[in-house]
């Protein structure tokens, strides 16, 4: 469905009088088989953006070639355009017009007739858990309808192929469990290939059958959620001690049980390492320290996350990624964020243009100790 | 055909929007009403120093090309915050033609111009205007192009700037030598000959003179003709502009 080789996309930015130029995508590959859904992951400033507006014919590529739902997305863009549907960081609608107009005004200009519109689009409404709001503005619309709205929008002309941009961003975490439902029914139910961009570690695994990783305008993997999982070393076990002077003793018992490619780590209370298939050889391992007297006060044992993967591939974590964004990314960041409304200027500024959530909205991919998900009973 | 569609759902759309408004289309059909009432009455006593007959059959054409020109320039400010809110971008992906996404706001500026300019020369003839039907006609195309070059700048303009606050100050330096160079209020004729010579490098005042000498029925003269051709030739520029900007549009 994408066929892409050695996409590139400089800009020329200007920081003071000292013009630069700036690599935001430097020669990506991809391939996206029909009916998959992947999930194109990245800190702030990647190049995801970008990447997405060169496949969607909204920017030339500098250099390189991509053929998109069969067509040429430099020479063929109206057959691209025809096939896709793209929504967008910023959505589509606007928060002062009724929302049904929006949808039906958006397929006709793929020249459907306005009743098989009018028809497609209440229900999508349907579909899409936004009854009896046809008539309604996007203005008086909560931050998940909006989105949900949006997407209607991208799935007008029935198309083979959707691009969704941060689809959940500045979501609450149950508008974005709902919005995650109706995304996997896309494929499901509709049988259309998804290809979304997100910054969040548990939408890329909890959506896409494969995870590309882009860092730097690059991209640094392409697998399944488990697959690059497995590339780190084992599960994390940490085990807490009610007594310090027996931690070398346990470590050296959890040691017998390492592969060797990782440590064992020593921190206050804790001992820590990571294990190849801990749920074999961690019952034996309590056994033992039961069997010596070692006590203890908790145990945990944590698959790896995606988290754990970004930081093996590139020596960041994510989160570090994104907060080190707007220095090291520098011109590139503002670039990718430049779809978003980051502040309302006018009193037309939607609901949903707030700040992104912080680290708290996606609990579940916060790394150490403190995650419970695995832990043994 | 498939451009006269495109271009009239991308049109619907923003009458829809403008009417849900109703303030700026009364502000829009008052300003008019306006300038006529308050500022005709002022020209009565001087118009013999003009070398004209009647004072509306002067004014209200420098009106119209005002009209034209002022309410257009502003034009761009709406799609500004279409842009911020996804929209431009929505309609970007669809396979309609990016001529047609200007076109089809450019229509809706045409329209209220037209209205005005109805208003306005309706008005003119209940305060004494005297105009043919031909010359009026005339007129009121070389208003119409115009005042869609105008819009298809601004509307360009916003999509290279994409920030009110760049745009404004822009639109205003734009606008001080339009309206002092333009002849619109008073003609050129009456000022001192350097003066006269730097407005010949504006080119909306050949489209006022061309306006005014069709209004007096001078449909033939060169006037008319030099009017004629800036008019399309700013009309063939900005919609070059404008089209070039909805196809590039870098984030």
């Amino acid at each position: 469905m994408i066929h892409a080789r050695g996409l590139v996309q400089t800009f020329d930015t200007r920081q003071g009088r000292v013009r630069t130029q700036v690599r935001a995508v430097d020669g990506v590959d991809l391939d996206v088989a029909e009916g998959e859904v992947v999930g194109f992951l990245g800190p702030n400033g990647a190049g995801k953006t970008t990447t997405l507006r060169m496949l969607t014919t909204l920017l030339r590529p500098t250099a390189g070639s991509a053929t998109v739902a069969g067509h040429d997305v430099v020479a063929e863009p109206v057959q691209v355009r025809r096939a896709i549907g793209y929504v967008s960081q910023a959505g589509g609608a606007f928060s002062g017009a009724r929302a049904g107009d929006e949808v039906v005004d958006h397929g006709m200009l793929y020249g459907l007739p306005r009743d098989v519109v009018e028809q497609r689009g209440k229900a999508l409404f349907e579909r899409m858990d936004l009854p009896g709001l046809w008539a309604r503005m996007p203005r008086s619309m909560s931050g998940g309808q909006k989105r949900r709205l949006d997407i209607v929008m991208g799935l007008i002309h029935e198309p083979q192929l959707v691009f969704l941009d941060e689809p959940t961003t500045g979501l609450d975490p149950q508008a974005r469990a709902n919005l995650w439902e109706h995304i996997r029914d896309l494929r499901d139910r509709l049988g259309v290939t998804v290809f979304l961009t997100t910054h969040y570690l548990d939408e890329a695994d909890a959506l896409s059958d494969r995870i590309v990783i882009i860092d730097h305008g690059r991209i640094v993997a392409s697998d399944t959620a488990d697959a690059l999982k497995a590339q780190v070393a084992g599960d994390l076990v940490d085990l807490e001690l009610v007594d310090r002077d027996r931690l070398a003793d346990a470590a050296q018992r959890l040691a017998t049980l390492v592969d060797g490619r990782s440590e064992v780590e020593v921190v206050d209370h804790h001992v820590r390492a990571r294990v190849p298939r801990a749920g074999r050889s961690v019952p034996g391992l309590i056994r033992d320290l039961d069997r010596v007297g070692i006590g203890l006060e908790s145990i945990e044992v944590r698959r790896p996350t995606l988290d754990d993967v970004f930081l093996s591939l590139t020596g960041r974590s994510l989160r570090d990624a994104d907060a080190a964004g707007p220095q090291e990314g520098g011109p590139t960041t503002a670039l990718d964020e430049a779809a978003v409304p980051v502040t309302p200027g006018t009193a037309t500024g939607t609901p949903t243009a707030g700040p992104p959530p912080g680290p708290t909205a996606t609990g579940s991919t916060t790394p150490g100790p403190t995650t419970t998900q695995g832990a043994l009973r | 055909m498939t451009f006269m569609r495109e271009s009239f759902i991308v049109f619907r759309r923003q009458l829809r929007m403008n009417l849900r408004n109703p303030a700026w289309v009364i502000i829009g059909m008052l300003q008019p009403v306006l300038y006529l009432l308050l500022f005709g009455p002022l020209l009565e006593p001087l118009i013999d120093q003009f070398g004209a007959q009647n004072a509306y059959t002067f004014f209200v054409p420098g009106m119209l090309v005002q009209l034209g020109v002022f309410g257009a320039f502003f034009a761009g400010f709406s799609l500004i915050g279409e842009w911020r809110e996804g929209v431009i971008e929505a309609e970007r992906v669809t396979p309609a033609s990016r001529t047609a996404l200007l076109v089809g706001r450019l229509y809706r500026d045409l329209l209220q111009l037209l209205v005005q300019a109805v208003i306005l020369v309706a008005l003119g003839f209940a305060l004494g205007m005297v105009a043919s039907a031909e010359g009026i006609l005339l007129g009121v195309l070389l208003t119409l192009l115009l005042g869609g070059a105008c819009a298809a700048a601004s509307n360009a303009l916003a999509l290279s700037t994409k920030s009110e606050d760049v745009m404004a100050p822009v639109i205003n330096m734009v606008m001080m030598p339009v309206l002092l160079l333009s002849g619109i209020l008073l003609p050129m004729t009456i000022g001192p000959a350097w003066l006269e010579r730097a407005s010949d490098f504006m080119p909306i005042r050949h489209v006022v003179d061309g306006v005014r000498a069709s209004f007096v029925g001078d449909l033939g003269g060169s006037a008319v003709l030099w009017g004629g051709v800036w008019a399309l030739v700013l009309f063939a520029l900005a919609i070059w502009w404008g089209t070039a900007t909805f196809r590039k549009e870098n984030a």
